[in-house]
C-alpha cells in the first residue's frame, strides 16, 4: 500500500504527519518505508537520526554540441519550445536552466551534432534506522525542476513495504508527480481560510487523478468548523483531528515526532492506518 | 522604483501575514502575490478584481485519431511518458513539440494551453497583482514572470516607488522566478529544526541572485535555542537578521479572520512587525 500526504499549503504539518504515522507503524513491526518526496525542502531526516547508508545522483540529458559536425542550420533552436538554444553567428548557446530534456534537439539535428549529456539535478539517499527506511530526495540548489527528483525517489523505493509519501506543498507538477499511483492521499490542513483555500485546490487536484482521499486537521481548535463544513459538503471523512497545542509545537521545533513526543499518539496513528486500508479495501 | 520579495525556504513560516501587515504599513506599493500555486495574500487583503486575464502556459499536443496511422513514433520517443495507445495524457505532456516534429502523417497539433489566470485588483492600501494557477498545472516559473512584469507596469504609470511580493515556499521553480531582478529578499523563517535547514538552503539560492538579503525569524519564542542557531548559521552566511516575531495568537487571529495582524489590537507582535518594515525601508532607501 502507498499512501501520499499533501496540503496545497506549505507548514501545516505534513512532515509531522507522514513522520508519525511511519513511526506508529514501524513500532508495530511493520515493514514500513518513508520517501520525503519534498524534495526543496526535505526534512523528514531531521526526525531521524541516521547517517545514509547511500547516495546517488538524479541527472537529467541536456543537448552538447559537437562543434565539427554542426552546420549552424538553426533548426534545434527552432525546434525547442523553451527557448533553451540560441544560435549566434557561429555558435550555439545552451541553457541548461531552461531545458526540459525532451531530447528534441539532438532528435531533430540534422548533422547529429548535438548529443544528451547528462546534468546533476538532485540527489536520492537512503538510510536506515533500527525503525525504518528512509529514501530521501534533494534538489540540487539553483535548479529549478523537481519532478524527476521526485521520481527518481519513487523509483528507489522496495516493494513489499508500507510506503508513505511526504509530498511538497502547492497542488502543481511536483506534487502530482509525488502523489500519482498511490493508493489514497492524506490531506493535512489547518482550520483557518488559508487552510481551506489550499484543501479545496488540493481536493480538486485528486479528482482529476481520481486518488481517493482523507483530511487530517492540524492545530485544531474546538467551535471552529470551518473545515468540518467543507468535508461535509464534499463527503471527504476527517480521520484525526491534532489540537493546537503550544506543547506540540514545541517539541516538533526541536525535531521529536509527535508519536515520541506522547505515546497516546502512538495508537491515534496507528489507527489512522488501519482506518485508511479499510476505506482502500473497500 | 525598488522591489521587496518575501520567501521562507519552507511553508506555513509566516511570509504571508508578514506581507499583509507590511502592505497596511506601507500604503503606497504595488502589492503581488507570487504563490501562483496556494495564493493566499487575496484572503487577507481582501483585493476587488477589476481585471482577469487568462494565462496561456505552453502547448500541448494532440493527435487527430482520423490522422493517426498508430505508428508509435511518438509514443517512443516522448521522454515524459505522456502519449499512450496514441492519446496524450494533458497532465503529463510538457508540449515539448517532439511528437508534432516526427509524426510521419501529420496528426499531431500543438495547442495553446490555459493554466491558469492573473488578476489585476485594487486594495485599500494600492494596486494588487495576483494570479491563480489552474489544477494539476505546470509552468509556475511564467506566470510569476507575468506577475512581476504587470506589478512593474502598474509601478511605473502610477508612479508607485515600491513592489511587495508574497513568494512561493521552496527553492524551485516559482521561487527563482520570485527573485530574478528583486532588489531584496526578506526570508522569514522559524525557530524549527526544519525551519533552520531550509533557511541555509533558500539563502544559498537567493546569494545567486545578488540582491540584498536578511532574515526575520517569525515565533522566535518557540525555541529560544534554536533561534541562536538560526543567527549563527545566517551570520555565517553573511545575512543580518533584521528581526524577532513573537509566537503570538494575534497572528493566527488575523489569519482566522481574514484581516492583516497591523488593524487588529496592537501588541508586541505588531510591533515587532514594523520594526522589521522599518528595517526594510532603511535597507531598500524608500523611506
Amino acid at each position: 500500500m502507498i499512501i501520499s500526504v499533501a496540503s496545497g499549503k506549505g507548514g501545516t504539518g505534513k512532515t509531522l504527519v507522514a513522520t508519525s504515522l511511519a513511526l506508529s507503524l514501524a513500532y508495530e513491526q511493520k515493514p514500513v518505508q518513508l520517501l520525503d518526496c519534498d524534495v526543496e525542502e526535505p526534512n523528514a531526516h531531521i526526525f531521524f537520526k541516521a547517517q545514509p547508508v547511500s547516495e546517488r545522483t538524479v541527472s537529467l540529458p541536456v543537448p552538447k554540441v559537437n562543434y565539427e559536425k554542426c552546420q549552424y542550420c538553426g533548426k534545434c533552436a527552432e525546434v525547442c519550445q523553451f527557448n533553451a538554444i540560441a544560435l549566434m553567428k557561429r555558435t550555439l548557446v545552451i541553457f541548461p536552466d531552461v531545458c526540459h530534456s525532451c531530447g528534441g534537439c539532438w532528435h531533430l539535428c540534422p548533422t547529429g551534432a548535438l548529443e544528451p549529456a547528462a546534468r546533476e539535478v538532485g540527489t536520492v539517499s537512503v538510510s536506515q534506522t533500527a525503525d525504518l527506511r528512509l529514501v530521501s530526495g534533494r534538489l540540487k540548489l539553483g535548479t529549478h525542476i523537481s519532478p524527476p527528483v521526485v521520481k527518481a525517489v519513487r523509483e528507489t523505493a522496495e516493494r513489499d513495504y508500507i510506503t508513505i509519501i511526504d509530498g511538497p506543498p502547492g497542488s502543481s507538477c511536483p506534487v502530482m508527480a509525488a502523489v500519482t499511483d498511490t493508493d489514497y492521499c492524506l490531506l493535512v490542513t489547518e482550520p483557518t481560510p488559508f487552510g481551506l483555500n489550499d484543501l479545496a485546490l488540493a481536493v480538486d487536484m485528486l479528482r482529476v487523478l481520481k486518488i481517493p482521499c482523507g483530511v487530517v486537521i492540524n492545530r485544531d481548535m474546538p467551535g471552529n468548523q470551518i473545515i468540518d463544513r467543507f468535508c461535509a459538503e464534499n463527503g471527504i471523512n476527517i480521520l484525526l483531528r491534532i489540537p493546537f497545542q503550544t506543547e506540540i509545537a514545541r517539541a516538533y521545533a526541536k525535531g521529536i515526532p509527535l508519536v515520541d513526543s506522547d505515546k497516546i499518539w502512538r495508537d491515534k496513528f496507528y489507527n489512522l492506518y488501519h482506518q485508511i486500508s479499510g476505506e482502500v479495501s473497500q | 522604483m525598488k522591489e521587496l520579495t518575501i520567501i521562507s525556504g519552507k511553508g506555513g513560516t509566516g511570509k504571508t501575514s508578514i506581507l499583509g501587515s507590511f502592505a497596511t504599513l506601507s500604503g503606497n506599493s504595488v502589492i503581488c502575490d507570487c504563490d501562483v500555486d496556494a495564493a493566499n495574500l487575496h484572503l487577507l487583503l481582501h483585493p476587488d478584481i477589476k481585471e482577469k486575464k487568462p494565462f496561456y502556459g505552453g502547448k500541448r499536443a494532440e493527435i487527430s485519431p482520423e490522422l493517426c496511422s498508430q505508428c508509435g513514433t511518438c509514443e517512443e520517443l516522448c521522454r515524459f511518458a505522456a502519449i499512450k495507445d496514441s492519446v496524450v495524457n494533458k497532465y503529463a505532456c510538457e508540449g515539448c513539440g517532439l511528437c508534432y516534429q516526427v509524426c510521419p502523417s501529420g496528426a499531431v497539433q500543438l495547442i495553446d494551453h490555459l493554466s491558469g489566470y492573473c488578476y489585476l485588483s485594487e486594495t485599500q492600501w494600492g494596486p494588487m497583482v495576483h494570479a491563480k494557477l489552474g489544477i494539476a498545472e505546470g509552468n509556475s516559473g511564467l506566470l510569476v514572470n507575468l506577475v512581476r512584469k504587470k506589478a512593474r507596469e502598474i509601478a511605473k504609470e502610477r508612479n508607485i516607488p515600491l513592489i511587495i511580493s508574497d513568494g512561493p515556499p521552496g527553492i524551485g521553480c516559482p521561487v527563482i522566478s520570485s527573485l530574478a531582478g528583486t532588489d531584496m529578499a526578506l526570508i522569514v523563517t522559524e525557530p524549527t529544526h526544519s525551519g533552520i535547514h531550509d533557511m541555509e538552503r533558500v539563502i544559498r539560492v537567493a546569494s545567486g541572485f545578488g540582491c540584498l538579503t536578511a532574515v526575520c525569524i517569525n515565533k522566535y519564542d518557540l525555541d529560544e535555542e534554536n533561534c541562536r542557531r538560526i543567527e549563527d548559521a545566517a551570520n555565517k552566511l553573511g545575512v543580518p537578521v533584521i528581526g524577532r516575531i513573537p509566537y503570538d495568537p494575534v497572528m493566527h487571529q488575523s489569519v482566522i479572520n481574514g484581516v492583516p495582524a497591523t488593524l487588529l489590537e496592537p501588541g508586541e507582535a505588531q510591533r515587532s512587525i514594523r520594526q522589521v518594515w522599518d528595517q526594510v525601508t532603511v535597507l531598500l532607501g524608500v523611506c
